[in-house]
């Protein structure tokens, strides 16, 4: 495959990835923390360089979900004793995010890692780190990515049942003996492991956008949860493919150029969305 | 290292500068974070931050030459522009809060960032020196940045002072406020304004993504130790100050680190402090709280 | 004179209609309570006629003038659940709540107004708690202190959301002995009230209201049983205005 492919099939399946998980926080109302676990995960990463030593996927995968984990339970902890959940949220992400920043400028700093790359991601680089399975050489943030995303729809459609359920109404679930915090930290699992593979790609802070923006174009299209995820993948990868062409076409980041190209798309979806759009709004209540 | 920041502290004019505006920031964002905090709107001051960004980027491509005031106008605009956005949303779809915050945050950032790339791809490099804007860089700043910097939180904390009653009871029980004759529209709007303004001048020294922290941090660990209002505001200006100072110090004595993630940890110690020994509602006052009902109990049923 | 009157007000969340056609007026120096059943808009109507509601259309007038919060002349009691109780101040405080308006842009509290929100409290037999964390009294408490701060508003007309849910027998009784004591001083007290055991009790004058107004008048005249099944629907099951009352859903 070209360079160019690469790079447009990676950042599709950030797209779906992220779309996918971020339909539920949405419906959870759980995208503050889902933007919490992304800036988190930049610690996880670091934390895990500085014990391993190396930039071994694997190793950023196990830091990364248990600083995960960590946040949502700091978070749910400071809550419960009496915090407003917010600023709960706000106290946690921004202290480790912080320690992140200041241990890569302190013992990171002439490594691949880098504040820059956290920030934004690295996706020109990504198609020249390669390796090979079953004779195709593959790069190895794609690699990644794939698994991840594959893992990501086989636990959705393993628990669909329960997540839905656990989102609309959890009172009902705990009645009915589904374990809702079990689910609760399976889908912030989820959310972290989605944040490492696309870490590569758009970086800590961008990622947040491809978890929460297909989401919501999504939200406004349809009232059931299924077409939503099929949707939100729909927007997750077309602000892929536009982010990346806009990207080219100003000679500006990719990854800004993505989350940017999301905002386009929820701006239309907002004003022209057959069921919930603006346009519509306008139109019933100029009939009625 | 603590030497140093004495010497730096005692003889440079500069540092003493730079510390003393971050001083003012501290102070400013931890008497405005109290409002916003019980407002519930600790968030919003994170979307405003990220925000900014696009909002100096374009300010620079339209002036060409980093001029403060002018990125600050341009900030204030894109963070006014993004709590109106997300008002919008929740009013005009079923997204709920949460997700439009997140929504307009990320894609304000994100359109910053396709900017900045830009810069810096036509500056040749970082010349620029917006990019000290994402994380903060205090000890980058000029003489004439401290003044804007210093001249606008004095400002704030004045006008907080001046409208602290009004406040208290437009954020306490808007209904109540209305009915006692104040202009409540204009009371939140002036707020949500001078929210915006704090977090943009706090830009400079800790960066749009941490500085949402130095509007939470303080205004909630000053709420372990007091009951009141008054002091609330009064502790949280004082645990905002005292994290700008050590940040700055530590920033501008060991450069290379960026200052906002300094600012910041201080303030998480500041607030892991008051959380164990902060006598409201405080780990050791709740356990010795808990224990002493428990004896009672023991006692009672004997 | 009449203490409120209104005339066509009419109220809608999401262009569904919540109040119609409302037209009222209630005698000056009344107590009177406003009855209805659950999502009547009973607080609904209250918020209405004091501007905390959008409006469709109506008038509103208060003594004889049009409303506005700037002739200080109303007194409000929001519903018990509408503040965050975790905010950090205390019983006094917030009674002095009640002075802002007439103390004015940038001042302080006065000596007065400090000793005009301690005679409040006392009223209510609250004096030993003015410093009390408001999150660390008992419902009833806050109740009166919401009373308290009402009542150093020094208003001529009072509006009280549903004053008398969830409070204990000691806190009921300070509030009834507080209205009449209104009343005694001449002012209009409007009460929303969802008891219908004690409004013969308590009030002189009643407002059925569902949707719009069933009757509205001397309270032996309006609290009759065709009137109140009219108001409640099917939901009345067995009432008699002499012996034991009682509403069953």
């Amino acid at each position: 495959m070209t360079y160019e492919g690469w790079i447009l099939l990676t950042a599709c399946l950030v797209g779906i990835s992220c779309g996918m998980v971020g339909c539920f926080l949405i419906v959870r109302r759980m995208t503050m923390l889902a933007d919490a676990i992304s800036h988190s995960v930049l610690l996880g990463i670091v934390l895990a360089f500085l014990v391993a030593n190396s930039l071994n996927g694997i190793y950023m995968l196990i830091g990364a979900t248990v600083i995960g984990l960590v946040t949502t339970f700091a978070i749910q902890s400071l809550h419960n004793s009496g915090v407003q959940e917010d600023a709960s949220i706000g106290i946690v992400f921004t202290t480790f995010f912080a320690i992140g920043v200041i241990l890569i400028s302190l013992f990171a700093r002439d490594v691949h890692l880098d504040v820059e790359h956290a920030l934004m991601g690295e996706i020109a680089f990504i198609p020249w780190n390669t390796y090979t399975v079953f004779g195709i050489e593959i790069p190895k943030a794609t690699g990644m990515l794939l698994c991840i995303s594959l893992f990501a729809t086989l636990v959705i459609l393993l628990f669909y049942k329960e997540l839905k359920l656990t989102s609309f109404d959890a009172a009902l679930a705990v009645t009915l003996g589904v374990p809702v915090a079990l689910i609760h930290y399976l889908l912030m699992g989820l959310v972290s492991i989605t944040a490492v593979g696309s870490f590569d790609a758009v970086g800590a802070v961008l990622v947040v956008s491809m978890l929460v923006v297909p989401g919501s174009c999504a939200y406004l299209m349809t009232d059931r949860l299924s077409v939503m995820l099929l949707y939100s993948c729909l927007f997750g990868a077309a602000s892929a493919i536009f982010g990346y062409y806009g990207a080219l076409l100003l000679d500006a980041s990719i990854s800004g150029s993505m989350s940017a190209a999301g905002g386009i798309l929820f701006l239309l979806t907002w004003f022209f969305s057959p069921r919930y759009g603006l346009l519509r709004r306008y139109r019933t209540m100029k009939t009625s | 290292m603590i030497q140093d920041m004495w010497n730096a502290l005692l003889h440079q004019p500069n540092t003493q500068w730079v510390v003393l505006s971050t001083m003012l920031l501290g102070i400013a964002s931890g008497v405005l974070g109290s409002f916003a905090l019980l407002k519930k709107q600790s968030l919003i001051g994170d979307a405003v931050a990220h925000a900014a960004l696009p909002g100096i980027c374009i300010s620079y491509l339209l002036i060409g030459e980093k001029q403060l005031l002018v990125l600050l106008l341009g900030a204030t605009a894109t963070g006014l522009l993004a709590t109106y956005l997300i008002q919008l949303i929740t009013t005009t779809t079923r997204i709920k809060k949460d997700a439009a915050i997140c929504l307009i945050l990320s894609v304000f950032f994100g359109t910053g960032i396709v900017l900045l790339s830009r810069i810096t791809q036509q500056a040749g490099g970082n010349k620029s020196g917006l990019d000290h804007f994402i994380f903060g860089q205090a000890a980058a700043m000029t003489r004439d940045d401290v003044y804007t910097m210093a001249g606008a939180a004095g400002g704030l904390i004045l006008i907080a002072f001046l409208l602290f009653k009004e406040w208290k009871l437009l954020i306490f029980d808007p209904d109540f406020a209305k009915n006692s004759g104040l202009p409540v529209g204009l009371l939140e709007t002036l707020f949500s304004t001078l929210l915006v303004i704090t977090v943009v001048i706090g830009i400079q020294a800790v960066g749009v993504i941490l500085m949402a922290a130095l509007l939470i941090i303080p205004a909630i660990s000053a709420r372990y130790w007091t009951d009141r209002l008054g002091w609330m505001v009064i502790i949280a200006g004082a645990i905002g100050a005292c994290s700008g100072i050590v940040g700055a110090l530590i920033s501008t004595i060991s450069t290379g680190l960026a200052t906002g993630p300094l600012i910041v940890v201080t303030a998480a110690g500041c607030f892991i402090f008051s959380f164990i020994i902060g006598p409201k509602r405080g780990l050791i006052q709740k356990l010795m709280a808990h224990h002493v009902s428990a004896e009672r109990l023991k006692e009672e049923s004997l | 004179m009449e203490a409120l009157n209104v005339k066509d007000l009419q109220v809608a969340y999401d262009r569904k209609a919540v109040l119609e056609q409302v037209e009222l007026s209630i005698p000056k120096g009344s107590l009177t309570a406003i009855v209805g059943p659950n999502g009547a808009g009973k607080s609904t109507l209250i918020k209405a006629i004091l501007g905390m509601l959008k409006r469709s259309s109506g008038q509103i007038s208060i003594l004889g003038k049009p409303y506005s919060p700037k002739n200080r002349n109303v007194g409000y009691v929001p519903q018990r659940g509408s503040v965050d109780w975790d905010f950090p101040t205390n019983a006094l405080d917030v009674i002095l709540m009640g002075r802002y308006g007439h103390i004015g842009w940038f001042k302080r509290p006065s000596k007065q107004d400090i000793m005009l929100a301690k005679e409040a409290l006392h009223k209510l037999g609250m004096a030993d708690y003015a410093d009390r964390q408001i999150r660390q009294l008992s419902g009833g408490q806050q109740q009166r202190i919401f009373l308290a701060r009402a009542l150093v508003q020094d208003a001529e007309v009072y509006f009280m959301d549903e004053p008398f849910v969830g409070v204990d027998a000691k806190t009921e009784k300070a509030i009834i002995d507080l209205l009449r004591e209104l009343k005694h001083k001449g002012k209009t007290v409007i009460v929303v009230h969802h008891d219908l055991q004690t409004v013969l009790e308590y009030f002189d004058h009643t407002l059925l209201l569902n949707r719009t107004v069933i009757a509205n008048g001397p309270t032996e005249q309006v609290f009759t049983k065709d009137l109140l099944q009219k108001t409640y629907g099917g939901t009345l099951a067995f009432f008699s205005p002499t012996g034991d009352k009682r509403v069953m859903s």
